[in-house]
């Protein structure tokens, strides 16, 4: 817990350059309207928790950040650049600063735990280099605290070893920004708050920004630093956790109110 | 998602939409292909999986082919007193048209089956989404690759599944009659022309792109649902399938026109 408040208290303290700008951002699926009006600005070194129903749409944010769904309209700029307008050859750059750890993990189920980490690091960086590759795959196995696991293939490992392996590989390529998709979803309750703390140790570490998708509360008081909650394609309340702990606001109180 | 968009369109619309992203889909393959970075590691892998698991099953279907074959023919060749023509009837067959489309249907079911439950199962986990978003080309590692893979394996496996198909009527012949195995592949090879193998060979390319390219457009546009790689595979099938008909039916006709005026 201390852990947590000295976090807190770090971010707040520093006046941080905006990584990510969202304004009027809005995505329809056929005749679904998902996003209407979504403003976001996300600092450097900021863990941003998104908290909303299921099917609301979180996640489509998220997806729209690393161009992999196009907006209907408004502006999405990440590192002053508007995703929207970027080529394939942008995108790759961006993504390349990106880190995107979904909910399932997303392993390659056929390769082992060090394929899966070499992959980013020969296809995306181009390392050559076998030492350097062993020393990264290394230092990202004993961060997540699974470096016995190394020659294991996905379908030997637990879900909450899945989760790690998989954050292990976003962090390799040493990201800027981490887009945590429902990270916890599908996890028992002690796994669920290791994860979430390993979320906050390697953000730590790594010095990212992150914005972290969920409907967990746990995950969501341990790892943010400010919290939007969404409603109906629209974010309807942001502050901290304690803030909004206390609003009167009936959509905010029904996430809260399990929370002692 | 994209679910949501395709039950939109409906009857000629859905069709030509089907048309335009086959269309977009194998223009992304052939950027890759010379987008430098070529994956030999995973083409070589490829070919192992594709080519050499499925030798056991090409090479007893052809043995089996072969072998009745020449059964099926003896008795119609035996009325017209021309048993002496079984071996070079039976190569010219098998090396024409038997071969190369029974082991391409045999690799529309194997391989374009599990190309497009793999791919389909990887575009349900995210993996396939996982890479993209990593920077690195899904299209590029396992796509380029196993299209490939197919095109070059398709023509080796026809190669393989031809001779031993030949052994297999040899064996059969010799349950009835007496045939000296130098006699026989002797008439065997006698019967083939150039224009008999060439044709055929350059067809089994076409029929190893089609089950490949089949394959992984149905796997990687799959819908993110569990039931969607079951429809993936299925679809792979029978459109890989139907595909090796069309080729073939538009290879004869060019040959005809070619080696046979």
């Amino acid at each position: 817990m201390e852990e947590v408040k000295e976090h807190k208290a770090r971010a707040k303290a520093s006046k941080k350059e905006v990584v990510i700008a969202i304004k009027g951002l809005k995505k329809s699926f056929g005749k679904k309207e998902v996003l209407k009006d979504i403003n976001l600005e996300v600092h450097t070194g900021e863990n941003v928790v998104v908290l909303g129903k299921s099917g609301e749409g979180k996640s489509v944010t998220i997806e729209c950040i690393v161009g992999m769904l196009i907006p209907d309209g408004g502006s999405l700029k990440v590192f002053g650049d508007e995703v929207a307008d970027m080529n394939a050859e942008e995108l790759k750059k961006l993504r390349m600063k990106i880190g995107f750890l979904f909910q399932s993990g997303a392993l390659y189920d056929s390769m082992t735990v060090r394929e899966n980490l070499e992959f980013p690091l020969t296809r995306v960086l181009k390392l050559k280099d076998e030492r350097e590759i062993q020393e990264r795959i290394n230092e990202v196995l004993e961060g997540v605290g699974l470096l016995d696991a190394v020659d294991k293939l996905p379908s030997d490992l637990s879900g909450g070893m899945r989760k790690r392996i998989g954050l292990a590989r976003t962090l390799i390529i040493k990201p800027q920004i981490m887009l945590y998709d429902e990270p916890t979803t599908g996890l028992d309750p002690i796994t669920s708050r290791e994860i979430s703390e390993l979320i906050l140790s390697m953000q730590k570490k790594y010095k990212t920004t992150s914005i972290i998708i969920t409907h967990d509360m746990e995950c969501a008081r341990i790892t943010a630093d400010r919290i939007m909650i969404m409603n109906d394609g629209k974010y309807i309340a942001e502050g901290t956790f304690e803030a909004l702990q206390k609003s009167k606001d009936q959509i905010v109180k029904e996430f809260f109110k399990d929370i002692s | 998602m994209e679910a949501v968009q395709e039950h939109e369109l409906t009857g000629w619309r859905k069709w030509f939409a089907g048309i335009g992203d086959q269309c977009v889909f194998f223009t992304s393959f052939l950027r890759n292909i010379f987008a430098g970075d070529f994956e030999w590691s995973e083409f070589v892998r490829q070919c192992y999986e594709i080519g050499y698991r499925s030798m056991m099953l090409v090479g007893i279907t052809s043995f089996i082919m072969g072998a009745v074959l020449i059964l099926q023919l003896r008795p119609s060749l035996v009325s017209f007193g021309e048993e002496s023509m079984l071996p070079t009837t039976l190569a010219v067959s098998l090396i024409r048209e038997i071969g190369p489309v029974i082991t391409a249907l045999i690799c529309s079911g194997k391989i374009a089956s599990s190309i497009g439950a793999e791919l389909g199962s990887m575009k349900v986990t995210e993996q396939i989404d996982a890479m993209e978003v990593s920077g690195a080309s899904p299209l590029q590692y396992l796509v380029v690759t196993r299209i490939l893979a197919v095109t070059c394996m398709v023509p080796l496996l026809t190669i393989i599944g031809d001779v031993i198909g030949l052994i297999g009527g040899f064996i059969a012949l010799n349950i009835t009659d007496s045939i000296s195995y130098i006699l026989y592949f002797h008439k065997c090879v006698a019967a083939i022309d150039f224009s008999d193998f060439l044709p055929a060979f350059v067809k089994t390319i076409f029929f190893g792109f089609a089950i490949g390219f089949v394959g992984c457009y149905k796997g990687y546009n799959s819908n993110k649902g569990t039931e969607s790689v079951g429809i993936a595979a299925n679809s792979a099938v029978v459109t890989a399938s139907l595909w090796v008909f069309v080729i073939d039916a538009i290879a004869v006709q060019i040959t005809s026109i070619l080696f046979y005026k």
